[in-house]
């Protein structure tokens, strides 16, 4: 019931209540009552017909370089085995 | 899609799986609680268990708001709309849940009673304006992501004076639950070294909430997103905080998570909504301060008022052992029911109907069966 899902948003109503979003290759109409300054191109995380937060671009780069620096550090390489998708 | 693929790269997994392995201590435990059910569907889901070494397990949490909803509201909620004959509406995570007496909201249905499903609080209100002479009462659910939408909503009705428009309110915090949970003494305690912090509630709240755990209890706690890359990065830094004997709140997830979180949200839900002395939690029992009820000034379309309810004591189901599942004391296959009499097809318990129960993670990744080391 958390999950919130990263989507576009691809126009503003004129109210500026509501906004287009899209998943993937799906469009949505979803409120716009619980953020300030979106603008069409921002990713907000999605949660039941609601915009509940903006995604920063800079954080999620920073946070995935940081993911890729940990793994670097640690030498050396062995053969630890990877995620898989068990569904 | 952006934000999600990049998170679950399989290399980037790769390397963290072996800092992580790197940075444990050899003869030092590691007990990770993840208080967020969508964390352990996203553990169960890629199978990070297995890529961890053999003295971190992670502990599963109570954060899965349909479980912990005590079966008592579940029969306020089928009485209300029985004997009231209004239309309730819910979020589908509802409808299967067993309440009292092997009955559900989907029996409820079945046996004449109007609920309906919605998927966002807007639908119900517009059910209310489309449907003027039914009284819409909105079952309404979750923890701090779910409040504000709701709070929105009944901000709507009184603008827009919609009579026949009421909440049922069972919104809970997450706070008074960590607290609960670090507070219990074995037997009923588990011990816990760390605890991924909720990803989505802490949009809302921000991360300050939580400075209780590290200064109460001397646990380290990390916000962490809910793709597979933000539970390992996050238990990386878990594991680096317990080494170094250290124990802060720190934010992984810090592309969604700010330390104030959304203060618009937040102003919103404390204009609309009170905190309630007590509520039960199914598993913690009573909390004090852990659940909102509608404020003063918007009582009227509080349905608790509107549409008073009285039920008789709530029966839990007999063998189920949810309760102990939600903190963390057992886990879904201890239960004599798991697999056998209790699957996602026939649930007997909400740990099982939830896609963020516990039991329903066991199930659908099937790593029950290696639950001796997976859990
Ligand atoms: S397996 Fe079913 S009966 Fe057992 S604890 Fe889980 S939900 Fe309850």
């Amino acid at each position: 019931m958390c999950l919130a899902i990263p989507a576009r948003i691809t126009a503003i109503a004129p109210s500026g209540q509501e906004a287009t979003v899209t998943l993937g290759d799906v469009a949505k109409v979803v409120s716009l009552a619980l953020v300030d300054d979106v603008a069409v191109g921002d990713y907000v995380l999605l949660h039941v017909g609601y915009a509940l937060s903006k995604v920063s671009a800079e954080e999620a780069e920073r946070t995935l370089a940081l993911m890729v620096e940990a793994g670097l550090m640690e030498a050396p390489p062995s053969a630890a085995p990877s995620p898989t998708d068990a569904r | 899609m952006r934000y999600i693929d990049e998170f679950r790269d399989q290399a980037v997994a790769r390397g963290l799986a072996e800092a992580i392995a790197a940075a444990v201590e050899p003869g030092r435990e590691y007990r990770l609680m993840e208080f967020c059910g969508g964390h352990t569907h996203a553990i169960f889901r890629y199978g990070v268990p297995d890529l961890m070494p053999a003295n971190l397990r992670f502990v599963h949490g109570p954060g899965c708001p349909v479980c912990v909803l005590p079966i008592a509201r579940l029969d306020q909620a089928i009485a209300l709309a029985e004997r009231h004959r209004v239309t309730l509406c819910t979020y589908g995570d509802l409808m299967r849940v067993p309440a009292s007496g092997g009955r559900s909201l989907l029996t409820a249905k079945a046996g004449g009673a109007d609920v309906r499903l919605v998927y966002s609080t807007q639908d119900a209100l517009a059910l209310a304006r489309r449907e003027p002479d039914r009284q819409v009462v909105f079952l309404a659910i979750g923890f701090e992501t779910t409040t504000p939408p709701t709070a929105v909503a009944l901000k709507a009705a009184r603008a827009e004076g919609l009579t026949n428009f009421s909440v049922f309110c069972n919104h809970v915090l997450t706070p008074p639950a960590l607290r609960a949970i670090l507070a219990a003494a074995a037997p009923d305690g588990v011990q816990i070294d760390g605890i991924l912090g909720p990803s989505h509630v802490s949009t809302v709240i921000g991360s300050r909430p939580y400075a209780f755990v590290p200064e109460v209890f001397g646990t380290p706690l990390v916000i962490a997103g809910f793709e597979p890359l933000d539970v390992m990065h996050a238990t990386l830094m878990l594991v680096r905080q317990i080494n170094a004997g250290e124990h802060r709140v720190e934010n992984q997830y810090t592309r969604a998570v700010t330390e104030a979180g959304n203060a618009k949200a937040q102003a919103l839900v404390n204009e609309v909504f009170t905190r309630r002395a007590a509520f039960e939690w199914r598993g913690l029992g009573w909390l004090p301060d852990s659940a909102l009820a509608l404020a003063e000034a918007y009582a009227d379309l509080d349905a608790e008022r509107r549409f008073p309810v009285e039920v008789a004591a709530a029966r839990e189901v007999k063998g189920c052992d949810c309760p102990s599942i939600l903190r963390g004391v057992k886990r879904p296959t201890d239960c004599r029911l798991f697999g056998t009499a209790c699957t996602p097809q026939t649930p007997l318990g909400a740990c099982m109907v939830s896609s963020e129960g516990a039991c329903a993670a066991y199930w659908s990744y099937g790593r029950f069966r290696a639950a001796g080391r997976a859990a």
